[in-house]
């Protein structure tokens, strides 16, 4: 947050339920305010215990510091005798006190919500970004970090390191860090990630199913040797099959955004995807996916030769393609 | 004999006379030991099993009733309301909720259980889920029970006995839960007030469920998803469809699970935050993040453990209307869960071959099995519906 506001005398609501970003968020306003009041007393409560009393000594000079803050968890949790006073409170905040209030989103609690932005509270939204806007995402964490990154890059950056944001939010960090100001490219990443066995499993999926047997043989005793999580790629092999599927037999009229949203991918992800539909039809598919199926229960179900059984995967694929390898 | 069961005390139950009758012997002999007579009817340690829905927590409080009551469980007095209530003080209820039972509960209830009862009878040790009691959990409970204080009880229940520890098991003495029938289960709904077309309904369609059937009949809105999944199998025609409709199946069963966990995680978390005195002003206490990151761990597992239940559920709805289709085949005046759909089944059964079903079966047979080993639901369900369509 590069501008400095007001911080004291105010009411910010965080709403959203992406804990990683709450918790960063609260961080950083936790930051902010001792930027501006030195030594300030902060204070954490839970809404679900909170009582008229609770708040109002929440809200009252304190002994021991003349400004403070107070951040309130879960007010989806206040108890409903509890919605007016905070409401009021929201309508005239204390002048030495900075309070920040949790709202995890959903319904909840909603009426709560939309008082307080009738009150003309602050409002910070920290949701999670859907799987097809986590590039962009990558992309905007990049940028506040003073550090460009190439669309590609963010995606192979999203693939190896996966859905959760707090693993996400962390490798942009060090990877800018390790390169500030530079231009981040689908080599560095590569680079960086090289040994990781997760960042390969994609690669595998993508390999078997262009038909590519043996390099995606090759690739995969290679990550079994890393001993990779054997359930990352029974994922990595369902979400690629998965897309295949879902591409080559989406509804008709879709297109652009819309059909990158029925998918599951990022729009820019769509041309190669397209690609890969190609050698591949509806039976092909099936057995694919059934295959994957019956790996992910013998690699849970404790299969005596795990490796063995990551292999038929991939052969099963492969083999179930009708055309010719691809690339 | 009213209408929905078993007098007094038993009540609750429905269409168990066969284990009430058993369980009377243990009732009588249980005041024999009261006035110093040994008798072998009675025993300190129980297990309950029966297929789920069929009403063992229920069976288990009610025989507690029936032990705490001077009447043998006459249903009416204190006694046999506080049990029935859950607030007997002699009466320890373990409700997990869907949360494994760790051996730090154990320990408290073995203390318990090391106590007199205060004003009942007996001091009862009441688990609702002992199969998910944990090992560590199991082994810390089985010295109390296997030499337990004089008017100390042990009531476990579990779906079956292979899911507790042998050595718990081989010290309880097991007593079975049937499938309540069809008609005891559509009196129940029935004495409760619904009306008769719709007891039957739901009672046929839950399988002998009872909390199932109540929600079939009570909401409509269950009555229309359950129409809807079984008209999935027409819909299935290429692999898209089957993806998406996986795809669908598996977002309702979250959103579902998303309700009932919701509610017991406010529950808990405000039980948490008094316990912890977050709520006032202060620093955390020391323990509390452990405390609150053990509860969140917990709460995530019954998320999984829920959503595992709503597609479960769904497969049992889409078993229920192949086998209907297979029964067809073989006769065609048997009586059909699904009977309201019996026009539209005969259709299946005549353009099929009863090959064909028992394959789907065996797919949707394959998905339960495979989610009971762990497979992400997803997957599981995107085999099991492009199983149902290449069938
Ligand atoms: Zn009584």
């Amino acid at each position: 947050m590069a501008a400095r506001r007001e911080i004291l005398g105010k009411l910010v609501l965080v709403s959203g339920s992406a804990e990683f970003l709450v918790q960063r968020t609260v961080a950083e306003w936790q930051a902010e305010l001792s930027d501006q009041v030195a030594d300030a007393d902060v204070t954490h409560a839970e809404a679900a215990a909170l009582d008229a009393g609770a708040l109002a000594e929440l809200t009252s000079p304190s002994l021991f510091a003349a400004s403070r803050g107070v951040v309130i968890g879960g007010i989806d949790n206040l108890p409903d005798d509890m919605h007016g006073p905070l409401v009021a409170y929201a309508g005239a905040p204390a002048p030495d006190v900075a309070m920040l209030v949790l709202h995890p989103g959903g319904m909840k609690g909603k009426a709560l919500l939309d008082r307080l932005r009738g009150a003309g509270v602050h409002e910070i939204k920290v949701e999670a970004p859907k799987p097809w806007k986590m590039s962009a995402w990558i992309a905007a964490e990049s940028r506040r970090l003073g550090v460009q990154i190439e669309p590609a890059a963010a995606d192979l950056l999203h693939r190896a390191v996966g859905d959760d944001i707090r693993a996400l939010a962390a490798a942009v960090e060090q990877l800018c860090s390790d390169h500030p100001g530079a231009r981040v490219d689908v080599d560095l990443v590569n680079r960086y990630y090289e040994g990781r066995a997760e960042i390969k499993t994609f690669d595998i999926a993508e390999r078997a199913v262009a038909g590519d047997a043996a390099g995606a043989l090759e690739l995969l005793r290679w990550a079994l040797g890393q001993r990779v999580a054997l359930p990352l790629l029974t994922a990595a092999f369902a979400i690629t099959v998965r897309r295949l599927i879902k591409l080559a037999f989406a509804p008709g009229g879709l297109s652009g955004g819309d059909l990158a949203r029925e998918v599951g991918c990022s729009p820019a992800q769509l041309t190669r995807l397209r690609e890969q539909t190609r050698g591949w039809d509806a039976s092909g598919l099936a057995t694919a996916l059934d295959a994957v199926a019956a790996a992910d229960a013998a690699v849970k179900g404790g299969a005596a030769d795990p490796g063995h059984a990551m292999e038929h995967m991939v052969l099963t694929v492969t083999g179930a393609r009708v055309g010719k390898p691809g690339r | 004999m009213p209408p929905n069961g078993q007098p007094g005390v038993w009540s609750g139950l429905v269409g168990q006379e066969p284990l009430v009758e058993a369980l009377r012997p243990a009732v009588g002999a249980a005041q024999h030991w009261l006035d110093g007579r040994v008798d072998a009817a009675m025993t300190h340690a129980w297990l309950f099993t029966g297929p789920p829905g069929s009403g063992r927590s229920t069976a288990a409080r009610s025989f507690a009733g029936a032990l705490q009551c001077t009447d043998g469980g006459c249903g009416h007095c204190a006694a046999c309301r506080q049990v029935s209530a859950g607030s007997h003080p002699d009466v320890t209820i373990v409700d997990t909720a869907g949360l494994t039972i760790g051996v730090d509960d154990v320990r408290e209830l073995v203390l318990k259980a090391a106590m007199t009862p205060t004003v009942g009878r007996w001091s009862v040790i009441l688990v609702q889920d002992a199969d998910r009691l944990t090992d560590q959990a199991a082994n810390a409970m089985l010295k109390s029970i296997e030499e337990p204080a004089a008017r100390t009880l042990w009531l476990l229940c579990a779906p079956t006995s292979d899911d507790v520890m042998p050595t718990i098991r081989s010290r309880c003495r097991q007593v079975t839960l049937r499938t309540p029938p069809t008609r005891a289960v559509a009196a129940a709904l029935e004495s409760d007030g619904v009306a008769a077309a719709l007891a039957a309904f739901a009672a046929r369609a839950s399988q002998g469920h009872i909390g199932r059937a109540r929600a079939l009949a009570r909401d409509e809105q269950v009555r229309n998803r359950r129409r809807e999944v079984l008209a999935l199998p027409q819909r299935l025609r290429d692999p898209g469809d089957c993806v998406r409709a996986a795809h669908n199946v598996h977002e309702t069963a979250k959103e579902e699970s998303e309700a009932i966990a919701a509610t017991l995680e406010q529950r808990e978390l405000s039980a948490h935050a008094d316990a912890w005195g977050t709520g006032t002003r202060g620093l955390r206490a020391r323990g509390e993040p452990a405390a609150l990151a053990e509860l969140k761990r917990l709460h995530k597992s019954r998320r999984t453990r829920l959503v595992r239940d709503s597609v479960d559920r769904v497969l049992l709805d889409l078993l229920s209307a192949q086998r209907d289709v297979l029964r067809l085949q073989s006769d065609t005046h048997v009586e059909l869960v699904n009977e309201e759909m019996r026009a539209e089944l005969e259709g299946v059964s005549h353009r099929n071959r009863p090959v064909r079903t028992l394959r789907r079966i065996e797919a949707l047979l394959g998905c339960r099995e495979a989610m009971a080993a762990n497979v992400a639901p997803l997957l599981a369900l995107e085999q099991a519906f492009l199983r149902l369509a290449r069938a």
